[in-house]
């Protein structure tokens, strides 16, 4: 009797793995936290990937149309989507970096290596800050308008054409 | 006028490809549970029938690809008048819909392979194992034709031209990595369908491992090669010059390679020694389910990943349906029939036996592993307790140990004798390769690198303990009247198979090793004239223009390269393409490739003044990576060709009655 329970063993895992999976299938990962939309930008309180010493809260997000961006320097994809940060840093937009589960030489290398598109960066060892922004990988990035509210919420890779058919005009929308 | 028709002509074959599996899923089937020989022998032609309207159906499709038929939606959205012809025909399956035709055809190859090759099996054996491949093949037509029909029409105003391939997929790594990376995938359906068959017959001895050990090991050869190719070409192609991502989607061919290398040594011991029947049942079915679980992950869209295809919430649903039909049957079918008592074959903790069962478990540890790593996202998103994301720090994390907990055990496996052995005779053949390994591996860093490196001596030490006993075993084994080289060639094949498979092993070790540790990447400012030192190569851009190729234009940059002082130079040409039809850029890198070391360069940004931002990188030893994927490939293949498999599947067996076991 035990031997043939222990036979059930393998089904059961796998009708638990398929529950999951059948749940995974009703959530998009592409829109999965549209929830954050319209509120305030999470409490955080980090310190900066260019000075240990010094500590940034949500604060920094007031007062100017900024856009997040989570990355990490383990992420292929950042790489990739970095020319176009910095294509938009070039047209005036103010960009903060969320270095997220990284360590300091690495994400330090990175911005080296790849250009700093960022006003600043926040450093997240812990992926406290990602947690509470449901970063589900990175790159991700969210648009906060000057009163620190998040206004509009891009997963994955911002693609070339993408600056200027999505990121520009989202950007101009909350400026006014 | 059939020309046009083609696309018509097409999904009629697929449509009389899916009623020939359902009959040659449930007759033989039926005719095995009541004994009617008539009904068993439908299987073998119409495992023949449906591989044929397969390959029209595939035909058909390539047909209109290479025709430039823009009212068939696939072709429209994947292809374009430009394209050259080789990547027309590959873009077949640079799509969802093609790519799953592509499936169904090589399961319909598969099969027809199996119903030509396995005349010795018994009656309803045969029967039951097509049938078995009848029904998956049933399920994965139903799919393409309800859900992703690829002969689709654009009517009534079909586009002048089409949107083109994805200038990422325009390359050779697209005309070779899918179909090879299918053949494995599919090629498990094998096996599965043989476990299947012996659950079902309720004769589990070892005559199914025998039967199935040639078909396990191509696919897993197959397998190997398709992620090899699959790294190789992300090396390349992506412009970073990495490697492995631990992508979900790369994850996903990885996961069942595991399961798979657990599963061809649990075969051997099963076929050997009879032992680890009910596991090796439970691996030959994991082993397909994991295939089919990464075919759900690829196209369902429930993972982010950078291969997903357009996804359809429709599509995601039928095969979860498919998978868990296929996946809950089986383990279903296990849990009932496998054998209910354990058969006690007698081995002690120092045996081979046991060294191939601690492997097989630090294998499916390893899987695991893989696969907690990749739906963990989902798992925690789905119970509401957050979203977070997995990334190479906790697969490496773990799978790095593993590894090397698995050589140690590597190491010792071929030279331990089955079913015990003497532990201070194993010691007295290893110590001196264990000696060496460690003092080579110390010392080679410093030799290499002028430091010591920890990390570097671990994956040599491991390499060079899998390979070095081996050797030793070799030695020993060559002894011969007629000298060591008669000695040698003596060796069986089979054995020759191990040796090649293991070694591949230890040159992908040698190759991550040293690739993660020594490479040297720098991003320079350059324009013509400019010159920058990376490990001691010196890269001058001579020259900057433009270029036109057949869809796309791009920019060139002429880098010469020189070693040293070495007079001699050679010319590296980067790009920097835009594909003109999805205005996409698009960065070709230059390669210069060697046993030693890579040179790569990429054309980064314009920097407007005339000059470029240039990545250069100097990669030691990645091409051990995919070498030692092909070894391990080939001693796969090396193992099936050993003309002991062919004759003990003609001469044992010869005409057992078809006898029914009841549970």
């Amino acid at each position: 009797m035990k031997r043939r329970l222990l036979l059930l063993l393998p089904l059961l895992a796998f009708l638990a793995l398929g529950g999951f999976l059948y749940q995974g299938l009703s959530m998009n990962p592409f829109e999965r936290d549209s929830a954050l939309m319209a509120d305030p930008f999470p409490a955080f309180e980090l310190t900066t990937l260019e000075d240990p010493s010094r500590t940034v809260d949500e604060s920094l997000l007031r007062g100017e149309v900024t856009l997040v961006n989570v990355w990490g320097e383990w992420c292929p994809t950042c790489k990739q989507e970095m020319p176009q940060l910095l294509d938009l840093a070039e047209r005036g937009v103010r960009l903060v970096g969320v270095d997220y589960k990284d360590t300091r030489e690495k994400g330090r290398a990175f911005l080296a290596e790849f250009g700093n598109p960022f006003e600043v960066n926040v450093f997240d060892p812990d992926g406290d800050l990602g947690f509470e922004l449901g970063v589900y990988g990175a790159p991700e990035t969210f648009l906060v308008d000057a009163e620190g509210v998040i206004r509009y919420h891009h997963t994955g890779y911002i693609k070339p054409e993408d600056v200027r058919e999505v990121i520009l005009p989202e950007v101009e929308r909350w400026r006014d | 006028m059939l020309i046009p028709m083609i696309p018509e002509i097409g999904h009629f074959a697929l449509i009389v490809a899916l009623l020939m599996a359902t009959v040659q899923a449930i007759l033989p089937l039926a005719g095995t549970a009541t004994r009617r020989p008539l009904w068993m022998a439908y299987a073998r032609p119409m495992a023949a029938g449906q591989f044929l309207f397969l390959v029209v159906a595939y035909a058909c499709l390539t047909a209109s690809f290479l025709l430039d038929d823009f009212s068939v939606a696939t072709v429209a959205d994947n292809s374009n008048s430009m394209l050259p012809w080789y990547y027309k025909a590959s873009a077949v399956w640079g799509n969802h819909e093609g790519s799953v035709l592509l499936w169904s055809l090589i399961l319909g190859a598969w099969t027809f392979a199996v119903s030509r090759f396995s005349r010795e099996l018994p009656r309803d054996m045969l029967a039951r194992v097509l049938g078995v491949m009848g029904l998956v093949s049933t399920g994965f037509l139903a799919f393409v034709l309800i859900t992703s029909n690829p002969f689709a029409r654009l009517r009534p105003n079909p586009p002048a031209d089409g949107a083109d391939l994805n200038p990422l997929l325009q390359d050779f790594g697209l005309i070779i990595h899918p179909p090879m990376l299918y053949m494995g995938y599919v090629g498990f359906s094998v096996v599965f369908a043989f476990a299947i068959a012996a659950l079902l017959g309720g004769r589990l001895d070892a005559a199914w491992t025998r039967w199935a050990r040639p078909w396990t090991n191509v696919a897993w050869a197959f397998l190997s090669v398709g992620i090899a190719l699959g790294s190789w070409w992300a090396y390349y192609e992506l412009g970073w010059g990495g490697w492995w991502f631990w992508d979900p989607v790369e994850n996903a061919s990885l996961l069942p390679w595991l399961a798979g290398t657990a599963l061809i040594h649990s075969l051997a011991v099963t076929e050997k020694r009879g032992a680890f029947k009910s596991w090796t049942v439970l691996l030959a079915i994991s082993t397909f389910s994991l295939s089919l679980l990464g075919t759900f992950l690829v196209r369902s869209g429930v993972l982010t990943s950078v291969h997903a295809f357009a996804n359809d919430p429709s599509r995601g649903l039928f095969i979860l349906a498919l998978l868990g039909l296929t996946v809950g049957a089986s383990l279903l079918l296990f849990a009932l029939r496998a054998p209910r008592v354990s058969h006690q074959v007698g081995f002690t903790w120092l045996s081979r036996d046991a060294l191939l069962l601690i492997n097989n478990i630090l294998l499916v540890i390893m899987t695991v592993t893989v696969l907690l790593g990749t739906v963990y996202p989902l798992i925690l998103d789905a119970l509401g307790l957050g979203k977070i994301s997995v990334g190479p720090p906790y697969f490496n994390a773990l799978f790095v140990p593993l590894t090397v907990i698995l050589c140690v055990f590597m190491g010792l496996g071929p030279l331990a004798h089955w079913k015990r052995t003497e532990g201070r005779a194993l010691l007295r053949r290893v110590w001196l390769a264990g000696a060496v390994a460690l003092v080579v591996a110390a010392l080679a860093p410093l030799a290499y690198g002028g430091e010591w490196n920890l990390q570097v001596s671990l994956g040599l030490a491991a390499a060079l303990w899998v390979v070095l006993p081996l050797v030793r075993d070799l030695w020993e084994k060559s002894r011969h009247r007629d000298g060591r080289l008669a000695g040698l060639r003596r060796l069986s094949l089979a054995h020759w198979g191990m040796v090649v498979g293991h070694l591949g092993l230890a040159v992908t070790i040698v190759g991550v090793t040293v690739v993660s540790n020594y490479a040297v990447e720098r991003n320079v400012r350059m324009a013509v004239g400019d010159t920058a030192r990376v490990a001691g190569y010196t890269f001058t851009m001579t020259e900057l223009g433009s270029r036109r190729g057949p869809n796309y234009v791009a920019d060139a940059a002429h880098i010469e390269v020189r070693r040293g002082d070495d007079a001699r130079a050679f010319v590296m040409t980067p790009e920097k393409r835009l594909y003109i039809a999805r205005g996409m850029p698009m960065t070709d890198v230059a390669l210069r490739p060697g046993l030693f070391r890579d040179l790569y360069v990429a054309m980064g940004e314009d920097l407007e003044d005339g000059s470029w931002a240039m990545r250069i990188q100097y990669k030691p030893f990645v091409r051990w990576l995919w070498l030692g994927g092909l070894l391990m490939a080939a001693g796969g293949i090396l193992a099936v060709v050993d003309r002991r498999y062919r004759r003990a599947a003609t001469a044992r067996d010869p005409e057992r009655p078809a006898r029914e076991v009841t549970a």
